[in-house]
């Protein structure tokens, strides 16, 4: 069967706004998070983590905490199997070591951070699992540590992780380098040379955490003979399963891992931290472990972005036309290498369609936690600087900021600053959408701004397993393995309906434990409806084939003149025979009788996600006196290519940019002198919160994707893009002065309006 | 012979060439012929790459076939959150 | 260790526990009654996840001790609903898809019960404020506000 052309069709279930499966035990507590389940016999796990920036761990002494009565394991990182060799793993965010991940879970040699993981117990209760913490002795030789990413490619500087550096970096660089890339085309100079005016501005953001409201947790038990199960909030389960095996020295077939409910992860659990851990400590003691991370622990040891450190220099003719744009990134992703600038600098000017284009990207390894996904991972930091730089330059020659972007927007055939030529793409749609809303053209008060941005992201398929059961009732269940983070069961089982010809209510949709469904990517770069969903329409075609094949052979006629329509066989014309139409529950109730259960089932690398991109406009007001900012009104226009439950489909949009919004206004990981975090909670760590933010308008456009069946893109990442310079814009200009700094905490405001005055 | 485009940091295992030519007629060809004829690019394959065919972004899909006119665009291993 | 005994009444069934001196009511109502549907996001009142009714009044119950509890009531999420019947604000978050990953819908339903207790017609601006002890991460808060208004719509009409 021929996959139907996406743009023509007229959808019945896809688009509307059902309740979703899981919200009854959502709404009542009875849905079972990482934290919320028990074992009988269960021992508590608890960490001990470096107070230090960074020390080489001479050793640690665990015997007087081993004879402390009711502790039943401790262990550290020797406790691991020894790594033949090393493997790239795919953990979402970047490809990352698996070496590495053990290291990050336990130190080894070094602890590199304050509140990396040196050592764990497993005890009775918490009263003595945290007594039993304060007797392992450790003796640290405090190092010299580095926290600030341009501090840190100095050559002087401290040195984190040595010969950690890829191929492509140059020599005579700090070791702290470890990659470089760059990307591009046409000739800047030339460029530049043709620009009535350039500006060059440099700018920093802050590490930021993704903040979901659930800590880590997981609950694990290892058998005598080999075998474990482990219960966790993650974005992954496949993943949890074939790092812990490998890191234990198990069969991935004897580890078992079911997905909790997950209580937020917006890229940050696609990683594993206490998983690794709590195995070790489980197989020590013969019993099960939970561990769940306090939040000051989620903040000290788990992921926050990179911080940035960013040039930009943009050149400008009179008319508005950008002649050139130049970018040089520099991240820091914390302790361990990692590859997320290299998505920044191909993300910074996908939104031009430009002639002459260069981006610059260095990572670099400083004494923080290691960087973990968070929404769009390196794009919010670069397009913020370059948009920001593009509204200075509009402001610079009087030009109106949305026709500006509209006369340089990349389209259909452009060849994108990242090197390939776009397909159909939606920026233009876009922005005519935000030129067309209400509020561009609302007009502001006194001590106000209004502030733009466009943004981008790339979008994922990867690999994906589904399988879907006819019930003899004529109910279907389909069972995905990918964790439900933002409604994504609902939109797997519209779809699902819509391509059987069912109603929605007759489709349940569950997520499988690892042994239970073949192997699928970590619900990651807004790949879930995408690719689950084009699994899932496959499986369902899968299901009607085979539901074509019983009808045709209770009719007695051929299976090619048996077609599907609205949820029934039916012969194919007049010539096929006169057979009145099975429908999908006629069939399934002699589905016993006719060959056996009915089912279909998916399993392929999806690809072709189709890029997606979103519009922000942005009005605050700047109290002249505090610094502070008030976010007055917030738009959020975005092509979702087919919004297929388009209530989650604003959720991302609404939930991504209040996030960014957090992110240009108040977020940020701050560090003493000492290097050690200052802000390890959400007192000092402030995310909005309801009162200081307005509703979020959204303004959803369908440009469908030539990729998908439907034209579904992903939509979980673009909306935390645009947020940063349209706030910055915003706040740049209500005070008229122009921010280079993220956040705009209200002391950074105060200080460029006295320096203005 | 299929063109194929690198990222600038690439250029320097190519003897500065940012689009270089294989004979290939899918990816997992094209990545071979790439890591045999430019020794420089193997770490950067083996970690991982990611291809854009006619604008289209593919991860990991050897069996893709590529046509004689195809925009082919090597790219970094696509990663998100 | 020693412990404490308590009895109280939990969503109006009575209810006996023993308790360590130290431990929050949070812990004894997850860890002891397994009432989980209260959750813990921070641990130190600044989230709002682990928010229940103490005799009427809206606490953090991570910052409430268990043995406080004592001769007290407490209501909490897992009484919210009339059996199969769910409470127009229950509804309302489904409806109008105010929930995403959902940790923090217990205690926000919680919060907004005890809102709309005192104060059936609230402006968007008083639900934004009483609600600002409660992080949602994944929302916006836009979608919650406007559940707990239609809530309070139908249960003004009912
Ligand atoms: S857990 Fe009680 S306020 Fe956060
Ligand atoms: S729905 Fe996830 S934190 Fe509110």
């Amino acid at each position: 069967m021929a996959l139907d052309s996406s743009s023509k069709r007229v959808f019945k279930v896809v688009g509307t706004r059902p309740p979703r499966p899981d919200g009854v035990d959502k709404v009542t507590g009875r849905a079972l998070y990482g934290a919320d389940v028990s074992a009988p016999g269960m021992l508590v796990g608890r960490i001990l983590r470096s107070p230090h920036a960074h020390a080489r761990i001479r050793a640690i002494d665990t015997t007087a905490a081993e004879a402390l009565p009711g502790v039943k394991a401790v262990v550290t990182a020797r406790d691991f199997a020894r790594l033949e060799g090393d493997k790239i793993i795919d953990m979402g965010e970047d490809r990352t070591s698996l070496r590495d991940v053990r290291d990050n879970c336990l130190a080894r040699d070094k602890a590199l951070y304050d509140g990396h993981a040196v050592a764990a117990v497993a005890a009775l209760t918490p009263e003595i699992a945290r007594a039993a913490l304060k007797l392992i002795a450790v003796d640290y030789e405090i190092l010299p540590h580095v926290i600030d990413v341009d501090a840190a490619m100095r050559p002087d500087a401290p040195v984190v992780l040595a010969g950690r550096a890829h191929e492509n970096v140059p020599g005579g660089m700090s070791p702290n380098v470890t990659n470089h890339s760059e990307f591009g085309h046409g000739d800047l100079e030339a460029g530049f040379a043709q620009a009535d005016r350039i500006v060059e501005r440099s700018f920093t953001t802050a590490a930021t955490h993704q903040g979901y409201i659930e800590p880590h947790a997981c609950l694990a038990s290892v058998t005598g003979d080999g075998r474990a199960d482990l219960w966790c909030c993650t974005q992954g389960q496949y993943n949890v399963r074939d790092i812990c095996a490998d890191l234990m020295g198990m069969q991935a077939s004897q580890l078992r891992v079911t997905a909790s409910e997950i209580g937020g992860g917006f890229g940050g659990k696609t990683v594993v931290f206490i998983e690794p851990v709590a195995l070790l400590l489980a197989r020590k003691s013969g019993r099960p472990v939970k561990i769940v991370m306090s939040r000051e622990e989620v903040f000290r040891a788990t992921g926050p972005t990179v911080s940035a450190s960013i040039d930009v220099r943009i050149g400008m003719a009179r008319d508005g036309r950008i002649t050139a744009g130049e970018a040089v990134l520099r991240y820091s992703g914390g302790a361990f290498p990692c590859e997320t600038v290299d998505m920044g600098a191909q993300a910074a000017f996908a939104c031009y369609d430009l002639r002459a284009v260069r981006t610059l990207g260095w990572n670099v390894l400083t004494n923080r936690p290691k960087e973990a996904a968070y929404r769009a991972p390196g794009a919010p930091q670069a397009i913020y600087a370059v948009e920001s730089v593009v509204d200075e330059l509009c402001q610079g020659f009087g030009l109106d900021p949305l026709e500006v972007r509209l006369k340089n927007a990349a389209r259909k055939g452009t060849k994108s600053s990242y090197g390939p030529t776009f397909e159909a793409i939606g920026l233009e749609a876009t922005l005519e959408a935000a030129k067309a809303h209400p509020h561009y053209s609302a007009p502001l008060g006194p001590g106000q701004g209004r502030g733009l941005s466009a943004g981008f992201w790339f979008n994922f398929g990867g690999n994906t397993s589904v399988s879907l059961s006819v019930n003899t009732d004529g109910t279907v269940g389909i069972t995905e393995g990918n964790p439900d983070i933002g409604g994504s069961r609902a939109s797997i089982s519209l779809m699902a309906a819509e391509e059987l010809g069912i109603p929605y209510e007759r489709v349940r949709t569950a997520i499988a434990d690892t042994s239970s469904l073949g192997h699928n990517d970590v619900t990651d770069g807004s790949r879930v409806t995408f690719a689950v969903g084009l699994a899932t329409i496959k499986a369902a075609r899968d299901a009607k084939q085979k539901m074509c094949a019983r009808a045709a052979r209770i009719w007695g006629i051929d299976e090619e003149a048996v077609l599907w329509e609205d949820g029934a066989a039916k012969p194919s014309g007049p010539n096929a025979g006169d057979f009145p139409p099975m429908t999908l529950a006629e069939i399934a109730a002699v589905s016993f009788k006719t060959g056996g259960p009915i089912a279909g089932h998916n399993e392929a690398h999806a690809d072709g996600a189709g890029v997606s991109f979103g519009v922000h406009i942005c009005d605050v007001e700047v109290d002249r006196e505090t610094g502070a900012t008030k976010v007055l009104r917030y738009t959020v226009i975005q092509d979702a290519g087919k919004a297929v439950h388009p209530d989650y489909v604003e959720g991302q949009m609404q939930g991504g940019a209040v996030q960014g919004i957090g992110w240009a206004l108040n977020e940020e990981y701050i560090y003493g002198e000492d290097g050690r975090l200052q802000n390890a909670g959400f007192l000092d760590y402030r995310v909005p919160v309801a009162s200081d933010l307005p509703n979020i308008d959204t303004v959803i456009l369908e440009i469908p994707n030539p990729g998908h069946p439907y034209g579904v893109r992903g939509v979980g990442e673009t909306p935390i893009v645009p947020p940063l310079a349209a706030l910055s814009n915003a706040v740049s200009r209500a005070i008229g002065q122009r921010m280079t700094r993220l956040p705009m905490s209200p002391p950074r405001v105060l200080e460029a309006i006295n320096a203005g005055r | 012979m299929v063109a194929v485009t690198l990222w600038g940091s690439l250029r320097r295992f190519t003897g500065g060439e940012g689009q270089v030519e294989v004979e290939a007629r899918n990816f997992k060809e094209l990545l071979d012929r790439l890591a045999e004829t430019y020794p420089g690019l193997k770490p950067q394959i083996d970690r991982g790459v990611s291809l854009a065919l006619d604008g289209r972004i593919y991860r990991e899909a050897w069996f893709t076939e590529i046509g004689p006119d195809s925009e082919v665009v090597l790219m970094p291993y696509m990663t998100g959150g | 260790m020693k412990t404490i005994q308590v009895a109280t009444t939990i969503n109006g069934d009575s209810a006996e526990f023993v308790c360590g001196h130290d431990e929050t009511l949070l812990d004894a109502l997850r860890n002891r009654l397994g009432l989980t549907g209260a959750k813990e996001g921070c641990g130190t009142g600044d989230c709002g996840a682990c928010s229940v009714r103490l005799d009427d009044r809206l606490v953090c119950s991570c910052l409430v001790l268990a043995a406080e509890a004592e001769g007290a009531r407490i209501d909490t999420i897992e009484g919210l609903a009339q059996g199969e019947t769910l409470h127009p604000l229950q509804q309302s978050f489904i409806d109008l898809a105010a929930l995403q990953c959902g940790i923090c819908t217990p205690g926000i339903l919680v919060a907004a019960k005890a809102l709309l207790d005192r104060n059936p017609e609230p402006t968007d601006t008083e639900i934004r404020y009483w609600l600002a002890g409660n992080l949602c991460r994944c929302t916006g808060y836009d979608k919650i506000v406007r559940a707990v208004q239609d809530a309070a719509a139908k249960m003004r009409s009912a």
